[in-house]
């Protein structure tokens, strides 16, 4: 990988500045961040780690909502068991070593399409902080590795309104073990959102039919009728348009079974 | 270039580094820690596994300066204080819970860490916490069988060796 500055400061407002020099990258945990650079897919001239910010830090359950600092680890998350769909999914992203290293913060912000943590972001209606506004979710994601953060601009912290009732589910591609196709669902009391990562050229997207029609009934039962529309799936040698498109379906089905 | 400290195996340890030097890098070649290994470069296979700040994470995906301050411990500093073989290392000795050994170093890492939270896990819990270290000589039986016997549980159950 082609050298670069490295620093470390330890306030946003030190970060933010960091991050005017020209070329320079906001580092969260570096699980992808790293290995691109290897590859010389990204090569910035200076790069601004996260991880030395104490406010960034920590899970945080209030009001109803809760709040995760943007440079906390998959692994803190999943030690503070918020509720069960975020513990499940955070749980659930690449392998031990992986979580106690890599941040919300980076996930979202570099916005993978197989990436788990946009479904649960999407499908919360989570809101995502940064050093300059709030965004919503709805707002945020706009297509693959496309996101409204401008140049420079951080994830301080992401919160989530915490569902009635949640679970993640992802069929993983087991080399990369990114999601082949992940589905979050989320149990509200105005009703159900699903979000699905993995599947779409497009990144992650709500399947609007299925929050209809789970909202009038949440059971596996009220998708039986509903299919998903095949030609935005992505297809590549792990599996075709048709069959990411009826991996939705099922996966969506499981988690509705598995949040009940 | 600038300068890291850290405190590795329960020592200081001081080297210069460019921003690019990964952790991994810095154990090895300037710390000549060489039990730490490189297998795979990319965060696939689990070999560099060391431990920051009590946390297991690959060496070879985090930067040396991001371990500015730490403390890192690496399979160097695993063994008892009179050069004995520690519990975890003795049960990969007595069943043979490695072949090459190219693995080894990042096994006992994943393992010495499940083992502090989970003091007695069960024979799913190990194979899902070794999910990032891959080995390609003993096909895992005899690995989960090691860190069940150094759990201190009964491991005449686990399958065939």
């Amino acid at each position: 990988m082609y050298n670069f500055e490295f620093v470390k400061p330890s306030s946003v407002a030190d970060a933010v500045a960091a991050l005017g020099a020209e070329d320079a990258q906001a580092l969260g945990g570096g699980q992808t961040l790293i290995p691109t650079m290897k590859q010389r897919l990204a090569s910035p001239s200076k790069l601004v780690s996260l991880g030395g910010i104490a406010d960034m830090l920590g899970v945080s359950v209030s009001g109803g909502s809760v709040t995760i600092g943007g440079a906390t680890t998959h692994a803190d998350v999943e030690a503070a068991d918020a509720f069960a769909g975020l513990t499940g999914l955070a749980g659930g992203i690449g392998d031990p070593a992986v979580r106690n290293r890599g941040t919300i913060g980076g996930s979202l912000a570099n916005n993978d399409p197989a990436a788990c943590y946009p479904s649960i972001a999407l499908a919360t209606g989570a809101t995502i902080t940064t050093n300059k506004r709030d965004i919503a979710a709805d707002d945020y994601f706009q297509g693959m590795f496309t996101t409204a953060l401008e140049e420079g601009e951080i994830i301080t912290s992401v919160s989530m309104p915490i569902p009635e009732a949640s679970n993640y589910q992802k069929f993983e591609q087991p080399a990369s073990r990114f999601a082949l196709v992940g589905v979050f669902v989320a149990k509200y009391a105005d009703g159900v959102r699903v979000a699905v990562t993995g599947a779409s050229e497009n990144g992650v997207f709500r399947w609007t039919e299925a929050e209809a029609a789970l909202s009038a009934n949440f059971s596996a039962d009220a998708l039986a009728d509903l299919s998903v529309d095949a030609a935005d799936m992505i297809a590549d040698l792990h599996g075709s348009k048709a069959y990411r498109a009826n991996l939705v379906k099922v996966l969506t089905g499981r988690a509705v079974a598995a949040a009940n | 270039m600038t300068t890291v400290t850290m405190t590795v195996n329960g020592k200081s340890a001081s080297g210069e580094v460019e921003g690019r030097t990964l952790l991994v890098d810095f154990l090895r070649n300037e710390l000549n820690l060489t039990g730490t290994h490189v297998g795979c470069d990319t965060s696939q296979c689990g070999a560099c596994t060391v431990h920051v700040n009590g946390k297991a994470i690959k060496s070879c995906t985090m930067f040396a300066s991001d371990a500015d301050g730490a403390t890192v411990d690496t399979i160097e500093g695993q063994a008892n204080a009179d050069g004995s073989l520690n519990t975890i290392q003795q049960a990969f000795q007595d069943h043979h819970g490695l072949q090459c050994g190219f693995c080894t170093p990042g096994m006992v890492m994943a393992a010495a860490e499940l083992l502090k939270k989970n003091p007695k896990p069960t024979e799913t819990e190990i194979r899902d916490h070794l999910e990032g270290n891959i080995c390609r000589c003993t096909g895992y039986h005899n690995i989960v069988k090691s860190i069940m016997a150094a759990s201190g549980q009964d491991v005449s159950a686990i399958a065939a060796e």
